[in-house]
């Protein structure tokens, strides 16, 4: 999020789209409501009458994987009617900079499309420079190839009709929408946006995202108290591990996973440590080099140094252009490419696309390793369904691990704030904290290396481990470590000019420096763990009442900064666009910021020494025109890979050409065996795969079995009456479940046909409960995002049929 | 009865036993009595403060213990984004960690057996270390096949987790990438 949940309740309009906020996040919705109780507009987009739907003051339907069609046509009403917030567009986006001559875009694809690797040459999707090396702007925003003007082209196409044709949402749901949204393009207005899985879940899931950011940036609200584009991330602490990059891509504090062409530090750094030539961009990427040291210092202490380029070569390193994500993982784990897996706290043989081939691949491998809190799916897939465990080979050890409240440790929430967990009891029967077994289990492979040296000793011998003392692991050393320490002493500290001694925590990442005189874990995460102790376990709840955030409340990284980019939140001189809704404020008198700690100590751009907001961007401003990604600057419509109508009506890419194509690649697009759109999606009650609650009666018995819900129309047309259990299949699996007929479904009418739309939940599996039936991923193809290769769970085709009667549940669900 | 206070109820409860009823002196309203119960149910408990381990709202929670057994989970009302609320799930909390399914024994399944078997964590950890270094030092490459240094064991693959604590997640990063593992994912891929 670049906002935090208190946050929401400051705003104006809140558009839910991607997510059921309601269900998902239930206790967030307070914030929700309450800004609503003040007058704010609940907008909420979904293929689906949701929970969140059912509080919403304008609700409009799409068909699943048509986000970017409805939000284009938002931008083009938003562009037509000239509703931008002009001054922000121009200072603190790309909007007025000049396109090099050579970008293009015809019929689907970009400029540089090579469709035999499938890929991109990006070298048009640049700039053009002035002798300096700096962007050329228009100001204006008349220049032909400026930004705001290839935007206009681009969405020129995503007309009412168009939109509607695509996205099956009638035209005058599309306008209340849009009005609603548009309106917030005043300094005095501002709009959230509020987005889960429904938008990253799909072959353009990042550039559903990207378009929202564009809205965003043209109405100026990205930066502003109850503003942003804010991801509800789906699990406690999805986002503090997606920062410490249990990630193939990347490592902790999202710097890139070294490749082999990095062939050193000193090259990792060249290419990964963008450049500025303007003197007005932070560019803060460009203090990469310092992270990095002091991350490496963290891995290997001493053993790291000057002469042996900090033991950079002690990292893996992947091939260039290597995918080692998931479900390439699970490719590769079939090809038997991998004899022994870890797995832990997660359960694969339910979560990822496509759980039949997931399921086979674990049969693959010599030895699994399962640490949980309970059985599950994964651990015990050789006596699963359709499995013959005298055949199945896979050695399994199952290792017991400690619920939360039995250890302490931080986690950090979607808003990116830490909150410390307090030990409440001890570990039940045998089991252990998570973070133990790991340490004891480091132990026995270290003592087998030393015993006997095997492969490449060095990374396991030297690294340093020293976080038990009397062999129980000290979370608290653990995150002083990740905040990180000088590791000798500073007579002067090249940034502050200050000393600094030996074995301090550093108070921030400012400080950390390149040449190995610090150490840091995760420098996203330095100053939570500082001399003055323990910043996460804060309980200090005084507000910044403007923003409604509470900033001595736990920690939140970058620097305890609570909204992100609010350096565009103020005008040129450095004062709030929305007085009501102060972030920061430059107080020209003792020349600093007051509010919210801002990106960065230096003057706002209208005063000498001013620096551009959006300080992670290499050119300083927010990217209406984003050339980083692999399929395109600008989001264009394609169809997911299963869809029900045959042509793309936007042009002749049916699907994201730059999407990677897996084996078992087969496109399904119109075939009349799997007419339906299907969905999945999560349940109050029960959480991700289910494995935390499917254990629990008292889940269980609000939420017993496996259902989909199916519109009245399809019912009948069908022949399925509520209650009635029902087949429903695609290509690569198969799952019965109770049919729930709601009028929550409607059909679409979607390029002059009816398209029935379905949806199932995914968290549910064989082992527990009984009779509860099985995951909705048995039906989920092996396909996903160009960028992210996050699968496409959100729009795939289906059969549905009812089962004879005999095979019926007993307990039928009730319509609702 | 709104407004009785947990004194007058006492007083009132204490006529009770006297002799009256209880719905005489108080009406139909149980609320008050609802009240009195659950704070008999954690009277005298220790709390201790900790987050919600479902979705990423981070809502707090107290933890009631007496004499080291978790007795109740409620929400926490300082914690300013939850306030004292929780869903379903989290509400639930107290019979996730009290529940009788729990793992609580090292199980171990032998190649093309269909039964678990109960082992030590001593003999489960020599034999998966075992199996790590035969794994990796068969597999480990230390140059691609173009010559350039890649330093990685190509044969395990590890993934999770989300439900850890952050000090767990960069511990078991810091494990596998010493390992020399590159295949390494987690529930933010899907």
């Amino acid at each position: 999020m670049t906002n935090s949940w208190t946050d929401i309740g400051v705003s104006d309009c809140i558009l839910v789209m991607g997510s059921n906020v309601a269900e998902n996040h239930p206790v967030a919705m307070k914030w929700i409501l309450r800004a609503q109780a003040k007058g704010a507009k609940l907008i909420n987009v979904d293929p689906r009458f949701t929970r969140t739907s059912a509080h919403a003051d304008i609700y409009a339907a799409l068909r699943s994987g048509t986000d970017i069609a409805f939000l284009g046509g938002l931008i083009k009403y938003i562009l037509d009617k000239e509703l931008i917030q002009r001054d922000y567009v121009v200072h603190y986006t790309n909007a007025a900079f000049v396109v090099n001559p050579k970008y293009d875009f015809q019929d689907g694809l970009f400029s540089g499309y090579n469709s035999e690797k499938r890929s991109y040459d990006r070298s048009s999707w640049t700039f053009e420079y002035d002798e300096k090396g700096i962007p050329k702007k228009d100001p204006t925003l008349q220049h032909e190839r400026c930004i705001y003007q290839l935007l206009k082209k681009h969405y020129n196409r995503y007309d009412l009709d168009a939109v509607s044709n695509i996205t099956g949402t009638p035209k005058g749901d599309l306008l209340k929408v849009y009005e609603a949204i548009a309106a917030t393009g005043k300094a005095d207005k501002v709009c959230t946006m509020l987005y889960a899985m429904g938008w990253t879940q799909h072959t353009v899931g990042t550039q559903n995202i990207r378009a929202a950011t564009i809205v965003q940036l043209l109405l100026g609200n990205v930066g502003l108290a109850g503003g942003g584009v804010n991801a509800l991330r789906g699990e406690s602490n999805v986002q503090g591990i997606t920062d410490q990059a249990l990630l193939f891509h990347i490592i902790p504090g999202y710097n890139p996973a070294p490749r082999a062409s990095d062939v050193s530090l000193q090259k990792y750094n060249e290419k990964n440590t963008p450049k500025t030539a303007d003197p007005t961009s932070v560019n803060w990427w460009g203090n990469r080099p310092k992270y990095i040291t002091s991350f490496l210092k963290s891995m290997y202490g001493d053993s790291a140094t000057k002469d042996n380029d900090f033991s950079y070569q002690w990292l893996p390193k992947l091939d260039d252009g290597q995918n080692a994500s998931w479900m390439f993982m699970f490719d590769q784990m079939m090809k038997e490419t991998f004899s022994g897996f870890i797995c832990l706290g997660m359960n694969p043989a339910c979560s990822g696309p496509n759980s039949n081939h997931t399921r086979t691949a674990l049969s693959k491998l010599d030895w699994m390793v399962d640490i949980d809190i309970f059985e599950n799916e994964t651990g015990s897939f050789w006596m699963g369904p359709g499995m013959d465990p005298k055949k199945v080979k896979t050695e399994v050890f199952l290792l017991p691990a400690a619920m939360y409240v039995e250890k302490e440790g931080s986690i950090t929430d979607s808003g990116r704030m830490m909150q410390w967990r307090n030990k409440a009891s001890d570990p039940v029967g045998n089991s252990k904290t998570d973070g133990q077994i790991l340490h004891e289990l480091y132990m026995k492979v270290k003592a087998l290396y030393e015993k006997d040296k095997g492969a490449f000793p060095d990374p396991i011998l030297k690294i340093k481990w020293d976080y038990a003392a009397d062999k129980k692991v000290d979370f608290h050393k653990v995150a002083k470590e990740i905040n990180g320490y000088f590791v000798e002493d500073i007579a002067e500290h090249p940034v502050d000019k200050k000393a600094y001694k030996k074995g301090t925590q550093v108070p921030s990442f400012v400080l950390l420096l390149a040449d190995g005189r610090t150490s840091c874990g995760n420098w996203i995460y330095a100053g939570c763990y500082t001399e003055a102790g323990n910043m996460m376990a804060r309980r200090d709840k005084t507000p910044i009442a403007t923003a409604n955030i509470f900033p001595n409340w736990g920690f939140a990284w970058p620097v305890n900064r609570r909204i992100l980019y609010s350096r565009a939140s103020v005008d040129l001189q450095g004062n709030p666009l929305d007085a009501k809704r102060a972030v920061i404020k430059w107080d020209a008198i003792a020349k600093r910021w007051v509010g919210d700690v801002p990106d960065g100590p230096a003057p706002p751009m209208g005063i000498e020494g001013g620096r551009l907001p959006f300080i992670m961007k290499s050119d300083g401003v927010g990217s209406i025109f984003g050339p980083g990604l692999a399929d395109g600057p600008f989001p264009e419509h394609y169809e997911p890979l299963e869809c029900p109508i045959d042509k793309n009506p936007m042009s002749s890419q049916q699907i994201n050409p730059v999407i990677a194509l897996f084996n078992e690649y087969a496109s399904t697009t119109c075939d009349p065996r799997y007419p339906f759109v299907a969905t999945t999606y999560r349940v109050t009650e029960h959480w991700q795969t289910g494995l935390m609650t499917r254990y629990l009666s008292w889940m269980n018995e609000t939420e017993p079995q496996m259902f989909t819900e199916i519109s009245e129309e399809l019912a009948s047309l069908r022949g399925i009456k509520n209650g009635e259990s029902v087949l429903v299949s695609s290509p690569r699996g198969k799952v019965e479940a109770v049919a729930m007929v709601t009028k929550r479904w409607k059909p679409f009418k979607i390029a002059g046909h009816i398209v029935h739309q379905i949806g199932l939940p995914w968290c549910y599996g064989w082992l527990v409960p009984k009779d509860g039936g099985d995951s909705a991923n048995l039906l989920t193809p092996t396909i996903g995002d160009a960028n992210t290769a996050i699968p496409e769970f959100k729009s795939f085709l289906v059969n549905i049929e009812k089962l004879p009667a005999k095979k019926s549940a007993k307990s039928a669900v009730k319509g609702r | 009865m709104k407004g009785v206070t947990r004194r007058e109820f006492l007083k009132i409860s204490g006529v009770a036993v006297a002799g009256l009823t209880l719905a005489s002196q108080l009406g139909f309203d149980l609320a008050p009595v609802q009240a009195y119960a659950a704070e008999l149910r954690i009277k005298g408990a220790k709390e201790t403060t900790t987050v919600c381990c479902y979705c990423s709202v981070g809502c707090g929670q107290i933890v009631h213990t007496v004499k080291g057994k978790v007795i109740n989970i409620e929400g926490d009302p300082d914690q300013p984004t939850s306030e004292g609320s929780l869903c379903a799930k989290g509400a639930g909390a107290y019979e996730l960690v009290n529940n009788s399914k729990r793992l609580t024994k090292v199980m171990y399944r032998a190649p093309n057996s269909a039964k678990w078997e109960a082992k030590s964590w001593d003999w489960a950890l020599n034999q998966i270390a075992k199996r790590i270094k035969k794994s990796r030092d068969k597999s480990f490459k230390e140059k691609n096949t173009q010559g350039q240094i890649v330093n990685r064991c190509e044969g395990i693959a590890g993934i999770g987790s989300c439900h850890i604590n952050n000090e767990e997640g960069w511990l078991y990063q810091k494990f596998l990438r010493s390992l020399g593992l590159v295949y390494i994912e987690m529930e933010a891929r899907l």
